[in-house]
């Protein structure tokens, strides 16, 4: 809870919501009978509507990048660190829009929304939703807001797999595109931790298929798992021992039995129960799969590069050392096949020991990467 | 926008439209100068964080990346020219190096600190002293240069390598051509600058 706003901090935002009432004919070849966006903005839009950014969020996130709900929040939007006045990204120079993606749980239309053929709750009968169709709703909602063109599409992780996205689906609609811990396709390895996270969540007994809204219960255990396993991952090695290390829960002699006995473990649990308050279990399973699915490059069979063949936007990629979810090595394959079909890239690999999460923080060699080049951003379309 | 003296002749050399890589790009000046002067599409590899910021500032595409770990991420004949200005001295294998900018580019530009200098061999050879000049402003034990050499050295690796030298410009310590350079360049010259290519087998 602030007890009063930063005042490097966009403030009190208010979320803002739209519904499509057009049938949106998704990837997988279903059609999704009309759906809602939930979003926030942040700054102003220029006269010329040059200046707007679009910001896409990852697994976990949310449309909620920065600033608070209320003055009884206990934290500010993910992205509180970068974004706001004066910030590596600039409120007072761009206007920031970071829309919710469909099949999520946190205001746009998902697998816990209202079905309207049948009045209750889609649950698995939700349509797969992919990344190519997250930007296709971004587009739809760029048209809503009146934006021709973006000055820049950016975001990390899954985020960073759509502002890829982007640049191929809409090449002449952005300008840059700010790709940051992303991946042109999950590794075997990374699919195998998402199985393993949807595993725990269908194999808790209070899944029910999917139809755990009607038996007013939900997959805790399962989905409190995935987290943990998830958790675990987005840290490296180094972060963990120097954060926990083998310390006791209050130092603490061990208690032989099965109870927790480690911080760390204290931490996961923690990590694990307090996500299923605020995410539903068969988003969990949507997004991952989405993750899972996004492969650009294998319509051209493999060639990466071919994908990249119709983009029109410059690029920054960044990269951090200790992330090995999203390791340097998949962002310099990016790097490559931009640098193989000729696109302006520009590629940091920030040395940081928070592993995967490292995008979320205010690093000073990330914030510094991320200033100058948005720098030049702002300069190119007059904001 | 003007350039130093040593960045200027590699200006020249660049063929307008071409596409280049800058090895060691630093803040990109001589970049910044192609694209704006000469049309040229061009990428700076820098490993340095405060470098690639102000690369980046610039608005020149820079790769983060160690030189030392080979240019793997570059396919054959992708660029016209490769340029390495005074970094091959910095380089843990320098020869590697040079062999795989012949692979990435048609041509390669390298420029160096001669280390037969008069000056330096005065340092050396008189007073008994490692060299430091203001190319090379380092103390012995501190200093990132660690593979000098002289321009008959780089001659014979040349040679030896079957890399043809195109051209050669050699400037003394005030960074200008003059006869004594061109009579005895490994002698008064105090900055090397080379055109090669592979040899035509």
């Amino acid at each position: 809870m602030p007890a009063e706003i930063p005042a490097d901090s966009v403030g009190l935002v208010i979320p803002q919501t739209v519904t499509f009432s057009a049938p949106l004919e998704l990837e997988c070849g279903r059609d999704l009978p009309g759906y809602t966006l939930t979003y926030e903005t942040y700054g102003t839009l220029n006269t010329q509507r040059s200046n707007a950014i679009l910001l896409c969020h990852a697994l976990s996130g949310d449309h909620h990048a920065a600033g608070y709900h209320g003055m009884d929040d206990r934290k500010p939007g993910w992205w509180e660190h970068l974004l706001g006045p004066g910030k590596a990204m600039d409120t007072e120079r761009f206007f920031f829009i970071c829309a919710n993606f469909i099949g999520s749980c946190k205001g746009s239309t998902g697998p816990a929304s209202i079905n309207p053929e049948t009045g209750t709750p889609w649950g698995l009968d939700f349509p797969m939703v992919t990344v190519r169709d997250w930007v296709r709703t971004q587009a739809e909602l760029a048209d809503h807001l009146g934006i021709a063109q973006w000055a820049a599409v950016v975001g990390g992780s899954l985020g960073g797999m759509q502002v890829m996205q982007w640049t191929m689906d809409y090449p002449e609609r952005l300008r840059h595109a700010v790709v940051i811990a992303a991946a042109s396709k999950l590794t075997a390895q990374n699919i195998a931790f998402n199985e393993v996270c949807r595993q725990a969540i269908m194999t808790d007994p209070d899944f029910h298929g999917g139809r755990y809204y009607a038996h007013a219960t939900k997959p805790r255990r399962g989905l409190s798992l995935a987290r943990m396993i998830g958790h675990i991952t987005y840290l490296s090695d180094n972060a963990m021992r120097t954060k926990f290390g083998r310390d006791t829960r209050g130092g603490k002699a061990f208690s032989f039995g099965f109870d927790v006995d480690f911080e760390v473990e204290s931490y996961l649990r923690y990590q694990g129960s307090s996500f299923v308050e605020h995410f539903d279990a068969n988003s969990y399973l949507y997004i991952t799969k989405a993750l899972d699915y996004f492969d650009p490059a294998n319509a051209f069979g493999g060639n990466l590069a071919e994908a990249f063949a119709s983009t029109q936007a410059a690029f920054l990629v960044i990269s951090f050392s200790s992330d090995w979810r999203f390791s340097p090595e998949r962002s310099r394959e990016i790097v490559q096949a931009l640098y193989t079909c000729n696109r302006d890239v520009s590629y940091a690999e920030i040395e940081a020991e928070h592993g995967h999460d490292s995008f979320l923080m205010p690093i000073p060699q990330y914030v510094a990467v991320l200033r100058a080049y948005l720098g030049r951003v702002a300069e190119e379309v007059g904001a | 926008m003007t350039l130093r003296k040593d960045l200027a002749i590699i200006a020249d050399w660049i063929t307008p439209q071409s596409r280049i890589l800058d090895l060691g790009c630093g803040e990109g000046e001589l970049l910044a100068y192609l694209r704006a002067e000469k049309g040229v599409q061009g990428y700076g590899v820098e490993i340095e964080e405060a470098r690639v910021v102000a690369a980046i500032r610039r608005g020149i595409p820079v790769i983060q990346q160690d030189l030392d770990q080979g240019l793997r991420n570059f396919a054959d004949h992708s660029v016209d020219t490769v340029v390495l200005s005074l970094t091959l001295q910095a380089s843990t294998y320098p020869r590697e190096l040079l062999l795989e900018m012949l692979r990435v580019g048609r041509e390669v530009i390298v420029t160096f600190p001669n280390m037969g200098h008069w000056h330096a061999r005065w340092q050396l050879g008189i007073r008994g002293r490692m060299p430091m000049t203001d190319v090379l402003p380092h103390t012995w034990y501190d200093t990132p240069n660690i593979h000098l050499c002289t321009i008959r050295d780089f001659e014979s690796l040349c040679h030896d390598n079957g890399i043809a030298i195109h051209q050669r410009v050699v400037l003394n310590e005030r960074r200008r051509e003059t006869w004594r350079n061109r009579l005895l360049p490994n002698l008064f010259g105090e900055v090397a600058l080379y055109r090669c290519a592979l040899m035509a087998r």
